[in-house]
């Protein structure tokens, strides 16, 4: 192992869609318990980065590591299922549409997965989904379908679903964008729960604000590229580079 | 020479005995319709090239053909080769698979209606793609092609008239029969066309309630 010291390692990133190259020699590094957030215009490439780490889109170039390990290493076709299933493990994601399965109750939403994957009883499955589910506010609806809960709610349930995997990296990409702005903030607070309790996190994020509070880390992003990275309080207050200058401004505008 | 509705009586029996054996046909085709439906449908989705050709074929020979060739095929071909099927079973076989087909391709459509963020939330959580598609999407596709696969069902019913020209004493032979003794066509086949809309009914009201079931996790 040349390089262990980092939790999560991106380096030299590299994806296309046919002549289109969407990340361009990307390298990233975050540590156990940080948290870094991705800001930039739509079509910069910041979920395709986001979703390189767990190989939802698997990169074109370039490596992925994970606590040690090599995410998208080269095996044959059933040995690299067997290990990205083991990978996803140990990866929550979080997606703007929540992506929650409608024909589970909250609570079938959280265990199934632990019930497939780690073997765990039924007692245990209930004990964790009602654990988990109160752990975002969620455990009065336990029995609620999807369709019965709004946006916030469905939200929390679905990052409720991915902690029930006990994982040691949440993505989150876009988490509140699809919610209605009086919502916003629930997920918010789930999300600065999680921060407290030290849970690793990379959020793709529209949100300057909440970036600015939670992160400890921002990434500026434009065509494939990091433009700037920083903290959050010297990228925000004063930005190097004209792109991030200019995508702040525009930021600023639309939100007045 | 009128309507006598007095004769039905005595023939009562051999036509509430077809009715049965419509009944348990009709049932038995549809449960082997359903779930070779589900089967058809990841075979031609997801089998490799070389399992789905030799059963697109098969695919077409049940879509293709006369339902009426079939069950001879069934019963009176599979005998040559050494297997010889009692024709209750050679006759569930043939709609069964029959209506396989035709549920195959509904079923087919609605997996791949489901929404892709399903397939990827699962794959998150660690699923591999066959369990995704086993907890996920396909228990989806499903609940949304019920209506149109109770449809085919209807259409099954009546088709298993058919299976009379296999020798089954089914509802419609069973009421030639009764015939055959009587010469009163009118009589026993509007009796036949009565039991007909009675299961016609009761398999609308199984359906709502299997919708009902359903709409409540939606």
């Amino acid at each position: 192992m040349t390089d262990d010291k980092h939790f999560v390692e991106i380096r030299h990133a590299q994806k296309s869609f046919g002549t289109v190259e969407v990340l361009k020699d990307i390298s990233l590094s975050v540590d156990r318990g940080q948290i870094v957030g991705i800001i930039g215009s739509s079509g910069s490439g910041k979920s395709t980065l986001l979703r390189a780490i767990n190989d939802l889109d698997p990169l074109t170039g370039g490596e992925v590591w994970l606590d040690g390990v090599q995410v998208n290493q080269k095996l044959p076709h059933r040995q690299y299922e067997n290990h990205i299933n083991q990978m996803r493990q140990q990866v929550g994601m979080v997606f703007q549409h929540f992506n929650l399965f409608p024909h589970m109750t909250a609570r079938e939403n959280v265990s199934m997965a632990p019930i497939m994957l780690k073997g765990i009883s039924k007692d245990e499955a209930d004990a964790l989904a009602e654990a988990q589910l109160d752990h975002v506010g969620m455990l009065e609806r336990i029995d609620y379908y999807p369709s019965q809960l709004s946006g916030g709610q469905k939200q929390r349930v679905a990052i409720a679903r991915a902690l029930a995997m006990k994982p040691k990296l949440m993505l989150f990409d876009e988490a509140t964008s699809a919610l209605d702005p009086e919502l916003v903030e629930e997920v918010n607070q789930v999300m600065r729960k999680l921060a407290d309790e030290q849970m690793t996190m990379i959020i793709v994020t529209h949100e300057m604000d909440f970036a600015a509070s939670v992160c400890d880390r921002v990434l500026f992003m434009d065509q494939g590229v990091v433009v700037e990275e920083g903290p959050p309080k010297i990228l925000f207050k004063t930005p190097t580079q004209p792109r991030t200058r200019e995508f702040l401004r525009k930021h600023l505008e639309a939100a007045k | 020479m009128g309507l006598d509705f007095t004769v039905i009586p005595k023939y009562l029996d051999i036509i509430l005995l077809g009715c049965a054996y419509t009944i348990g046909i009709t049932i038995a085709a549809a449960i082997l319709s359903f779930f070779g439906g589900i089967l058809f449908a990841i075979i031609a989705l997801y089998a490799p090239w070389i399992v789905r050709q030799p059963f697109r074929l098969v695919a077409w020979i049940f879509m293709g053909t006369p339902l009426l060739l079939q069950l001879f095929l069934i019963y009176f071909g599979l005998v040559q080769i050494g297997i010889d099927l009692p024709a209750v079973v050679a006759g569930i076989i043939g709609l069964g698979l029959h209506f396989a087909v035709y549920n195959s391709e509904l079923i087919q459509t609605a997996i791949l209606s489901v929404d892709k963020g399903q397939m990827e939330a699962a794959r998150t959580l660690g699923l591999s793609r066959s369990e995704a598609l086993r907890k996920v999407v396909i228990p989806q596709a499903v609940r949304a092609v019920i209506p149109p696969i109770s449809n085919n069902m209807i259409a099954l019913l009546k088709d298993s008239a058919l299976v009379s020209v296999i020798g089954v004493s089914e509802l419609t032979l069973s009421a030639q029969r009764a015939i055959g003794r009587t010469y009163r066509p009118f009589e026993f086949y509007l009796l036949a066309a009565a039991f007909y809309y009675v299961i016609n009914l009761g398999m609308e009201w199984v359906q709502r309630k299997i919708e009902r079931r359903i709409s409540i996790s939606r």
